[in-house]
């Protein structure tokens, strides 16, 4: 890679930061509510959520765009993460709710009358944030390491971590689970003492969510780089020469699921603070396609390209939902048909594109890379 | 459960008020009827309970009518001012602003009215009830509840019978054995067979008892079963009936699990059938064509609402109404589409589901066929990105079934002939469900049969094992991958036609299938019909068993997914895994 084009990188890397981290939260905390450059509290939200997104939209990419593994999973364990947030913060209601019990109001109405044992240690902030990764990860790892001991890759491996996810989120829709059924969690109020519906509070889970999008990036950017990074891409190539030179190719693949779903279960933790509901439908098969999209139309195997298309496309169907809410899905739908099939790099590959195809405008005889790239390491995976 | 008598009388008396007393023209045997009814009313002690015994013999229902209304103060005497006599009458259910109601005579069904002509209208307070008292009241529910047994209809004796055998009264013994003497019916005469023994339980006589339980276990009488633990358990039984009792508790509980076991492989044969018809359609496409169709679910859709178009277009007409969300000039954009209805009746809408059956497949075939060509065959060479673009189609069908047919479900009625059931010893089968298991087994012969046997089948397979060498040979691969598709997305549409008859047809439908279409195929083993036929029998049967054992659905569900990607672990190839020498 030349220095120039590295240079530029982390240029931009840290005018992004200071854009997401400063300038924006400023903005929203420093102008008079009127001004042009006012961000409004209901927009930082948005974008929190939006960031979020991002996180677990790179998790996706590291699976897909760098490993070669398509993981339907995903969503499972951003949710995973966030249940165990909203957990915590269902304690931190206390006697607030509706019943004014010391309980959670859907205990009380499944008739409940003290907390169930598992419940207790939730009350602790560090307890729950500890969960929050060690739940997702340990599933990561079990599953991973029964999934790729056995040699499942590509369309299977995309097929079973759907039914994982499938049948977890048909689990989570009991009541008898303890974990609110159907309508989940909601109703958060506090979050370590401060108030949940303060605009400050809000503004303070945004500059978090922004500070973790940078560090996940920036982590991943970083290992990308390493041996063990160029290892991983090679799997993602030609799984079979890896394993022939030497390496244990399943360690690195297990190695790189769990990591990933520690990532989404990061973007679960930040999400539920900041949207104030969590349900098992977040955990449903068409979450983790709708991640998949994201990368999709940002450009995978770039780690830029999943955060551009988690806010793209979100941004999106926040637009279209509010203007057109019948025809979000068919919006939605044919980008998907549209970038799948015309722009398989997504929005980072699209100037690339348009060089070659300006190209093959001069030189009929050239070849087209854009297309042919990608699909040829998919091919030696899957057949 | 309180409420249940009162919704009896209203139910009763709104039958009663018009449904038979407004008909003019009444047979000779009613008329005779009616004026028994009239005397048994104004008669009184054992001429009154001998009337009502005969009258219980006469199965006609404006018996059972007048004598429910009679035991609830419901008959009236009018003192007739022409001829001085008392004439026994009903009140109709609707009554005016002054709760006031038209009186019906009972001796012919009319209207009271007065000399000039005018019906007139009267006040429950201020007319005369029939008298009863306990004992009548008695006797008349006994010819209420006998009277069905003489019913014309072979279903309503059978039920009376039941009924009467579980009331645990002996005095019905002598009814019944006279019943079983003229009946001819073989189940009423095996129910019958049934009521009296389990009349005779209540016998004071060990002996009697003792061979009513015996006759009830060689009967395995699976309604008796609580009435026999019931003796059992009577404080003060006498041994020999206890031990009778518990020899025949065991052998009719044996014979419930039996009927319980084969009832649930039945369901779970007719689930898998289900499954089979749609996962052989993704065996075909995924498995052959390596391509991973998300909207295989919307082909299964496509099949349903076609029936549910032709269903309409027999009957009442279809049509629907697009508002597009955007306006040109001011002016909304709508676009629809109306079919006038055949308006067809009896034999002929039955029938609609024989036309529906083809329909289904072609219109998913046809759907296939249009985004094979539109979107697939870019991604021949990428099978996981048709994953994702396949899903974007998927998407887009849901939101347009949703424009085109609501957000609700729509519904489909089964014609008559897939309607109700047949039980062979206790276990109740339903016709839609044979249905659908003969039809799955015809779809998979007639499948192998297209792939073994047919020109196209021997296509199609040298095309799926080696796409470049069936070329160079001169085969259309094109054109093979488009038959292909489009037969494997009519095999979703035939089983969207079966969906529509046994669940709900509704936007989301080929979502609730996808994930276990696509479990089926992999558990089978990619490529493999075999395989696929018995994942999915396997699936569907191991699905309801384990929802019959847990008690709840999604349990089973749960169950059976993971027992799915632990086999996997173990065989990676899925059941019947096609072997190869290429690596990867």
């Amino acid at each position: 890679m030349p220095p120039t084009k590295s240079k530029i990188g982390t240029w931009g890397l840290l005018a992004a930061a200071l854009l997401l981290v400063v300038v924006l939260p400023s903005l929203n905390a420093f102008t008079a509510e009127h001004s042009v450059l006012h961000v409004s509290n209901f927009s930082i939200n948005l974008y929190g959520k939006y960031l979020c997104y991002a996180i677990l939209a790179i998790s996706v990419d590291l699976l897909w765009g760098y490993t070669g593994m398509l993981s339907l999973g995903q969503a499972l364990f951003f949710t995973l993460g966030g249940y165990m947030m909203g957990m915590y913060l269902m304690r931190m209601i206390g006697d607030l709710g509706q019943y004014h019990k010391p309980i959670p109001d859907f205990l009380v109405f499944l008739g409940w009358s003290t907390l169930p044992t598992f419940w207790k240690p939730f009350s602790s902030f560090p307890f729950a944030v500890f969960m929050a990764f060690l739940l997702p990860g340990v599933l990561a790892a079990l599953f991973g390491f029964l999934a790729f001991r056995s040699r499942i890759r590509g369309v299977y491996f995309s097929i079973l971590t759907q039914a994982l996810t499938y049948a977890a989120c048909l689990l989570f829709f009991r009541n008898s689970l303890l974990l609110g059924g159907n309508n989940g969690f909601t109703d958060f109020k506090f979050i370590l003492g401060h108030d949940l519906r303060l605009p400050e509070t809000q503004r303070a889970l945004y500059i978090a969510t922004a500070l973790a999008l940078i560090l996940v990036y920036m982590g991943c950017r970083w290992l990308s780089r390493t041996k063990f990074g160029l290892v991983q891409q090679a799997i993602r190539d030609s799984e079979n020469r890896v394993l022939f030179s030497g390496y244990a190719a399943s360690s690195y693949k297990l190695f790189v699921f769990v990591f990933c779903a520690l990532i989404a279960a990061l973007g679960g933790i930040l999400y539920v603070p900041q949207v104030g509901i969590i349900n098992p439908s977040e955990m449903g098969t068409e979450k983790s396609l709708e991640a998949v999209v994201w990368v999709a139309v940002g450009g995978r195997g770039t780690l830029i390209g999943p955060v551009i298309g988690a806010i793209f496309i979100n941004a999106l169907k926040s637009w279209t939902t509010r203007a057109y809410p019948d025809i979000w899905l068919l919006i939605l739908g044919t980008l998907f048909i549209l970038v799948t099939v015309f722009m398989p790099k997504g929005i980072v590959g699209l100037p690339e594109q348009l060089r070659s195809l300006r190209n093959r405008g001069r030189s009929p005889s050239a070849p087209t890379p854009a297309a042919e790239d990608v699909s040829k390491p998919e091919m030696a995976k899957t057949k | 459960m309180k409420m249940t008598p009162r919704l009896l009388v209203a139910i009763l008396s709104a039958g009663l008020s018009w449904g038979c007393f407004s008909a003019r023209a009444q047979t000779p045997p009613e008329d005779a009827t009616r004026q028994k009814l009239v005397q048994t009313i104004l008669s009184e002690g054992q001429a009154q309970q001998k009337l009502l015994n005969e009258l219980a013999d006469s199965g006609v229902k404006v018996v059972r009518d007048v004598l429910t209304a009679w035991q609830r103060d419901g008959v009236y005497l009018y003192d007739d001012p022409a001829g001085g006599t008392k004439v026994p009458i009903l009140l109709e259910d609707q009554q005016d602003a002054d709760g006031k109601a038209r009186g019906i005579r009972i001796i012919d069904g009319q209207f009271v009215k007065d000399a000039a002509g005018k019906e007139l209208r009267f006040a429950s307070s201020d007319l005369n009830t029939a008298e009863t008292d306990m004992r009548l009241r008695s006797v008349i529910q006994q010819s209420v509840d006998t009277l069905a047994l003489a019913s014309a209809n072979p279903e309503e004796r059978n039920s009376a019978v039941l009924k009467l055998g579980n009331s645990q009264k002996p005095r019905y013994i002598p009814i019944l054995q006279n019943r079983l003497t003229k009946e001819t019916n073989v189940e009423v005469r095996r129910s019958i067979d049934e009521a009296i023994a389990l009349l005779q339980l209540a016998d004071t006589d060990p002996k009697v008892q003792i061979a009513a339980v015996q006759h009830l276990a060689q009967l395995k009488a699976i309604g008796s079963v609580d009435n026999i633990k019931k003796l059992m358990t009577k404080p003060g039984a006498n041994g020999d009936v206890v031990k009778a009792c518990q020899s025949a508790t065991n052998v009719i509980e044996n014979h419930i699990s039996f009927v319980n076991f084969i009832g649930t492989i039945f369901h779970g044969l007719s689930l898998g059938s289900i499954l089979l018809v749609v996962a052989l359609g993704l065996a075909i496409t995924f498995g052959l064509m390596g391509i991973i169709n998300m909207a295989h679910g919307e082909m299964i859709a496509v099949g349903a609402y076609t029936c549910y178009v032709v269903q309409n277009i027999f009957g009442t007409g279809f049509g629907f109404t697009i508002t597009l969300p955007f306006s040109f000039g001011g002016k909304m954009i709508h676009f629809g589409l109306h079919l006038p209805g055949l308006n067809a009746t009896g034999w002929t809408y039955e029938s609609y589901f024989l036309v529906a059956i083809p329909l289904s497949f072609l219109m998913a075939a046809l759907a296939g066929l249009l985004i094979e060509r539109t979107v697939i065959r870019f991604l021949y060479r990428r099978p996981l990105e048709s994953l994702l673009a396949t899903w974007g189609i998927s998407l887009v069908m849901q939101q347009l079934f949703r424009m085109v047919f609501g957000a609700n479900n729509v519904q489909v009625n089964s014609p008559s002939w897939l309607l109700g059931h047949f039980s062979i010893n206790d276990v109740t089968f339903d016709y839609n469900r044979v249905f659908v298991i003969a039809f799955a087994i015809v779809i998979v012969i007639g499948t192998w049969l297209l792939l073994t046997k047919t020109p196209l089948g021997l296509l199609i397979r040298a095309v799926m094992q080696n796409r470049a060498m069936a070329s160079s040979l001169g085969v259309r691969t094109a054109r093979v991958n488009m038959m292909t598709f489009a037969f494997g997305s009519g095999l979703a549409g035939l089983a969207g036609a079966f969906l529509s008859q046994i669940g709900n047809v509704g936007p989301s439908l080929g979502q609730t299938y996808i994930v276990d279409s696509f479990m089926t195929v992999v558990l089978g083993g990619v490529g493999s019909i075999v395989g696929t036929v018995c994942s999915a029998f396997g699936i569907g049967t191991a699905d309801e068993v384990l929802q019959q054992t847990t008690g709840s659905p999604v349990t089973g569900k749960i169950v059976v997914l993971m027992a799915i990607i632990l086999f996997l672990q173990w065989k990676p190839g899925g059941l019947f895994a096609s072997r190869s020498r290429s690596l990867d």
